[in-house]
């Protein structure tokens, strides 16, 4: 039902996504600063840190939503300055805005990207992927009459749609309810599956640290722990001075 | 061209969903016709002199409420974000877009014709010529203002800053469309109709491709 783009090798013997340090600023605020890490193919990172320290920025950029004030980020190989069509093509981000029209029914805001992605745009090909997300039995209705909830199951079906090699996920699991949750968990394993490199940004640490193979925590903007995610500081940023000594 | 074609038919679908707006817009120039009419007061001769100026100004004013609200359902969740980062070209959107707005204000242009013969008594010798000038013309405001709707959008005050911006960049389509709606109605014995028309392509050619190359760097960061 779900297909990959096949698997193109980057310019160079290249990791899923490597950052350099990666800075970005918002007016005289540094939202990302220095931050560097690099990630394998095929693993999954959950992104950790309180409000505001960077998490969007971070995952926005590595999107090509955003442009890096300083350093450089590259998706399998692309820069994401220079190279943004490439890293269009092998990313999805599922963002905190839902990329969503409001006066267009769940079923034709599947269509719109469908079509420019040169997929089938039929009511067949992508009422499955509405089922998926429990929506296909408002598969005609707008969008404005939308709980915010029904959008971020809408959006994850849009992102599954794109099928990106790279997912990255901003607060999947905000606005949903219970059953929500296990859905965000079931394509997590769909993307995971797929054998795509899924980023997640969340504050549900227990949640991420049991889906994620690795962990990383931003405070104010710096990378502040990387490593394994069953080791990821219980505070996942929400308090510095319980990280692990000299990481802070 | 499979861009272009997603890109028109997203647009349709958005027309169609606000076909409303359009006859508000429609109301709001017929209203500017009227004025313009009540302005100049029962001089006949006055009125159908400056027919072909009314008519164009009505439209103009009429463009920036359209193009404006052009944008609010790409600004709104962003979902123009979303289309670039499938990827979607920002040529593909812009002239999906452009288009959509031409084929609106033609349509608006063509119907406030009638209008404009009613209100202020002029002749309408040449009728399809006349559509032809107003689609030229059309042309002329929808390219560019696509683009300065699509930059002022998310400006706290896009409503001054669009007509600002926009109006001193259209002068010479308004003063070509003028020409030659005017010289449509009121006769041309010198044969000048066809190069106010070349002129009015020519800006409307610069306008579209000038544009459709800028349009990236609005939108994208």
């Amino acid at each position: 039902m779900y297909h990959l783009r096949p698997m193109v090798p980057g310019p160079e013997n290249a990791c899923a996504v490597e950052a350099s340090g990666l800075c970005r600023r918002y007016g005289p605020r540094w939202a990302l600063a220095e931050v560097s890490f690099r990630i394998s193919g095929g693993s999954s990172v959950m992104i950790a840190g309180r409000n505001g320290s960077g998490k969007s920025t971070l995952l926005r950029l590595l999107a090509t939503a955003i442009r890096p004030d300083r350093g450089t980020a590259r998706i399998l190989g692309w820069n994401v300055e220079t190279d943004r069509e490439e890293v269009r093509r092998r990313s999805a981000l599922l963002s905190h805005h839902s990329y969503l029209y409001e006066e267009f029914t769940a079923l034709e805001n599947l269509q719109v990207p469908a079509r420019f992605l040169g997929r089938d745009a039929s009511r067949g090909a992508l009422l499955p992927l509405l089922e998926e997300v429990a929506l296909a039995d408002r598969a005609d209705d707008a969008v404005s009459t939308f709980s915010a909830g029904m959008r971020k199951r809408l959006a994850l079906a849009r992102t599954l749609l794109q099928g990106g090699e790279v997912v990255l996920l901003d607060e999947p699991y905000g606005e949903l309810d219970p059953p929500g949750f296990r859905l965000v968990d079931r394509l997590f394993g769909v993307f995971k599956k797929r054998g795509a490199t899924v980023l997640m940004a969340t504050h549900l640490l227990e949640r991420g640290s049991a889906l994620c193979d690795d962990g990383l925590v931003l405070e104010q903007g710096r990378l502040a722990w990387f490593g394994s995610a069953r080791d990821l500081p219980r505070s996942g940023g929400l308090d510095p001075a319980t990280l692990p000594e000299g990481i802070a | 061209m499979t861009e272009l074609l997603a890109a028109l038919h997203k647009e349709a679908l958005l027309q169609w969903r606000s076909r409303a707006q359009l006859l508000a817009v429609f109301v709001f120039g017929a209203t500017a016709l009227l004025l313009f009419s009540f302005a100049v007061g029962p001089h006949t001769e006055l009125l159908r002199e400056n027919a072909a100026g009314f008519l164009w100004l009505g439209l103009l004013l009429s463009s920036t409420l359209t193009l404006a609200e052009g944008f609010q359902s790409e600004m709104q969740e962003r979902a123009l974000e979303g289309l670039l980062l499938l990827p979607a070209s920002p040529q593909s959107l812009y002239y999906g877009k452009a288009l959509s707005n031409w084929v609106q204000l033609s349509l608006l242009g063509s119907a406030l014709v009638p209008l404009m013969v009613v209100l202020y008594d002029a002749p309408l010798p040449r009728p399809f010529a006349l559509l032809g000038v107003v689609a030229l013309g059309s042309a002329g405001l929808s390219a560019p203002g696509t683009l300065y709707a699509a930059m002022t959008y998310q400006a706290r005050s896009r409503q001054t800053l669009l007509p600002l911006l926009f109006f001193p960049l259209v002068v010479p389509v308004l003063i070509a469309s003028v020409k030659a709606t005017s010289l449509l109605l009121l006769g041309d014995p010198m044969d000048q109709v066809r190069p106010w028309t070349l002129l009015l392509l020519s800006f409307d050619a610069i306008h579209w491709s000038l544009c459709g190359l800028l349009f990236g760097r609005v939108v994208e960061d």
